[in-house]
């Protein structure tokens, strides 16, 4: 594995900081990058000895769900290359783009988990980022306008913590009796340890489906429960479904070759001589059944391990208990504490016919930090966001352009949107990529957003938001490509007459 | 929230108040909790891709061309009729205070009416009682 050990005397003592980033995951990491190119004073602290996050122990068999392309058909230092690398954390500067392909072995699109945590050590070490590590973040407390961050190091004091800490506590179901005789998703064993025993795995997620995709060489017979009908991803056009490189254990169940997917409520564990009996209720008819099993493991999920901060006031909400947030990641019940990273995923957006955006991925949040460091930057250091002048007859081909090929509206559909303004003076501007939930929420100058959606349909399409005397009133969807371009003549006439009065 | 406190929420809504415990879970991993700020839309007048919502925390709006023609909160539903219609909706509906609320996705109410005629029954209720009101009204 990666470990690097940083130099002898730690970054960032213990002391007043503009902004205090928490966490050296993906999350963190990114939230840093962005905040260091604004020139924005602040400490990165972090539990773990090395960059990585949950990239230094998960996903459990050791290979990625996400994949990086190397031989797409964008140069690797390019924006647009993005769209085809879901693993690399972005950057402003060409070379400091894409560092995952070039640390893959090449056996697959898929990095090893090993290569995820190299490629977040070698951006690190790119782009010059510090980070205090071995520094826990153990409490918090309030100080006038100020939180203090407890650490074994001594007290962080700042009006802005990020919290960059992920979706990363190990969550058992509390009202089952007899968990305990249940292992969680992160204390599964060796899987040669299930050699030929019977296993019952609580979950249809993607980490129940992980776990027996890896142990179906092991384990027989494997069955799979939760209350809830298993979904494809590619049925659901979305992240939240069963990822294709795990439906192996799918197959099985559907050709009868030992793997079992029951919909059933669990209702008690008993652990006996011979085993573990599981008690179960199916969801559809109530009917009772016991599987007679020897080992459980509980892929139930993780929460967010906030610590004391409900208790400071920040609210939460489901059962990852993730903070309840605004469109620019700040607690809603708590100003001035910012959150960035997997936790981002509490920001549900539009959610358009259900599909929800890839806030719990890396491809996606990548993005998003950058719409909460740019709201603390203007809000807390006078640094507005650039509204770049543009020709107003650029603004088909400008929004045509992403609608094509920006990344983060093609990771983060029908919530991020790349918007142009014209102001009272007649001018055009680039308000450059925000949420589209805030565009569409939110009074502002006359002027459009395009994004990128998925219909029931499974089509992917442009989508456009018009905003006239303040206010979005309805959507538009511009026509289909067979591959997804939209620089052509019939949709520059499809937007040009959509945006006719507001930026023609 | 833990699985037990979800359950109870839901028990305690009229929409799933026939429900038996196994069902109420199915329901509870079948719509994701999620969580509005004050001032969002969660339902968009004239916009596709919309979804049904069940209110657990918080109040909302219900506009009309921007005139304010309801206030719904815990336990009220919104966003069926459009869904049932196959037709954007008619109204915004805009959180007033931080609003938690279980979503689920547009395309899956039918399957989800089907498959729980108890809460089929309770939806058609309460959609009656606010015909028989818009009824008198008129």
């Amino acid at each position: 594995m990666a470990r690097q050990r940083v130099a002898t005397s730690p970054p960032f003592p213990p002391g007043d900081y503009g902004v205090v980033v928490v966490g050296s995951g993906p999350g963190g990491l990114q939230a840093s990058y962005y905040l260091s190119r604004q020139g924005i004073d602040h400490a990165v602290i972090s539990a773990d000895p090395a960059p990585g996050g949950m990239f230094r122990q998960w996903p459990f068999f050791q290979r990625l769900l996400s994949w990086t392309k190397p031989h797409a058909r964008h140069a690797h230092d390019t924006r647009e290359y993005e769209r085809y690398d879901f693993n690399s954390l972005v950057a402003l500067e060409p070379q400091n783009r894409a560092v995952m392909p070039a640390l893959m072995d090449g056996s697959s699109e898929f990095p090893s988990r090993a290569e995820m945590e190299a490629g977040l050590v070698e951006f690190v070490r790119r782009t010059g980022l510090r980070v205090r590590y071995d520094t826990p973040w153990q409490g918090t407390t309030r100080d006038g306008e100020h939180l203090v961050l407890h650490t074994p190091a001594g007290e962080y004091r700042t009006r802005v913590p990020l919290f960059t800490v992920g979706v990363a506590e190990p969550r058992m179901p509390d009202d089952i009796p007899g968990i305990e005789h249940a292992a969680h998703y992160a204390d599964t064993g060796e899987a040669s340890s299930y050699a030929g025993k019977r296993l019952f795995i609580m979950g249809k997620a993607n980490s129940a489906f992980e776990l027996a995709s890896g142990l179906l060489q092991w384990a027989s017979p494997i069955i799979l429960a939760s209350p809830r009908p298993a979904q494809l991803s590619v049925n659901l056009h979305s992240l939240g479904g069963v990822r294709a490189r795990y439906v192996q254990p799918w197959e099985d169940a559907e050709l009868g070759g030992g793997v079992f997917i029951l919909d059933a409520a669990i209702e008690r564990l008993e652990q006996h001589a011979g085993g573990i009996a599981v008690h179960t209720r199916r969801t559809d008819t109530a009917e009772p059944f016991v599987a007679e099993v020897d080992e459980v493991i509980a892929a139930t999920g993780f929460s967010t391990p906030l610590l004391d901060l409900p208790a400071l006031g920040v609210s939460t909400f489901g059962r990852s208990g993730l903070p309840a947030m605004t469109n620019h990641y700040e607690s809603v019940s708590l100003p001035g504490v910012f959150f960035a990273g997997t936790i981002s995923q509490g920001v549900s957006g539009l959610r358009k016919y259900g599909i929800p955006a890839n806030s719990g991925a890396v491809h996606g949040h990548r993005y998003n930090g950058r719409l909460a460091v740019d709201e603390i930057a203007a809000r807390y250091f006078g640094r507005e966001r650039p509204r770049p002048a543009v020709a107003p007859d650029s603004a088909v081909e400008r929004l045509l352009t992403s609608a094509s090929a920006a990344p983060g509206l093609w990771h983060q559909k029908s919530y991020l949107a790349h918007a142009l303004s014209r102001d009272p003076d007649g001018s055009v501007c680039d308000e450059g990529i925000v949420s589209l939930a805030e565009y569409v929420d939110t009074a502002g100058p006359d002027g459009a957003a395009v994004t990128v959606e998925t219909d029931d349909r499974g089509s992917i399409h442009p989508a456009v938001y018009v905003r006239r005397r303040g206010r979005v009133d309805a959507d538009a969807v511009l026509d289909e490509s067979p591959l997804t371009e939209y620089r052509t003549p019939a949709h520059r006439a499809q937007l040009q007459a959509l945006l006719g009065d507001v930026l023609g | 929230m833990s699985q037990d406190q979800i359950i109870d929420a839901l028990a305690g809504l009229t929409l799933f108040a026939d429900l038996d415990r196994p069902a109420l879970l199915a329901v509870a991993h079948t719509m994701p909790e999620e969580s509005f700020p004050a001032g969002q839309r969660i339902l968009r007048q004239g916009f596709s891709g919309g979804g049904f919502f069940v209110i657990l925390e918080g109040e909302v709006t219900v506009r009309v061309d921007e005139a304010e023609v309801a206030t719904l909160g815990k336990g009220d539903f919104f966003g069926e009729i459009s869904l049932l219609l196959g037709e954007p909706p008619i109204a915004d509906v805009v959180a007033t205070s931080p609003v938690h609320a279980l979503q689920l996705a547009g395309p899956d109410l039918r399957a989800f009416l089907l498959a729980y005629p108890p809460v089929m029954y309770r939806m058609l209720q309460a959609v009656s009682r606010r015909l028989d009101r818009a009824n008198r009204r008129s």
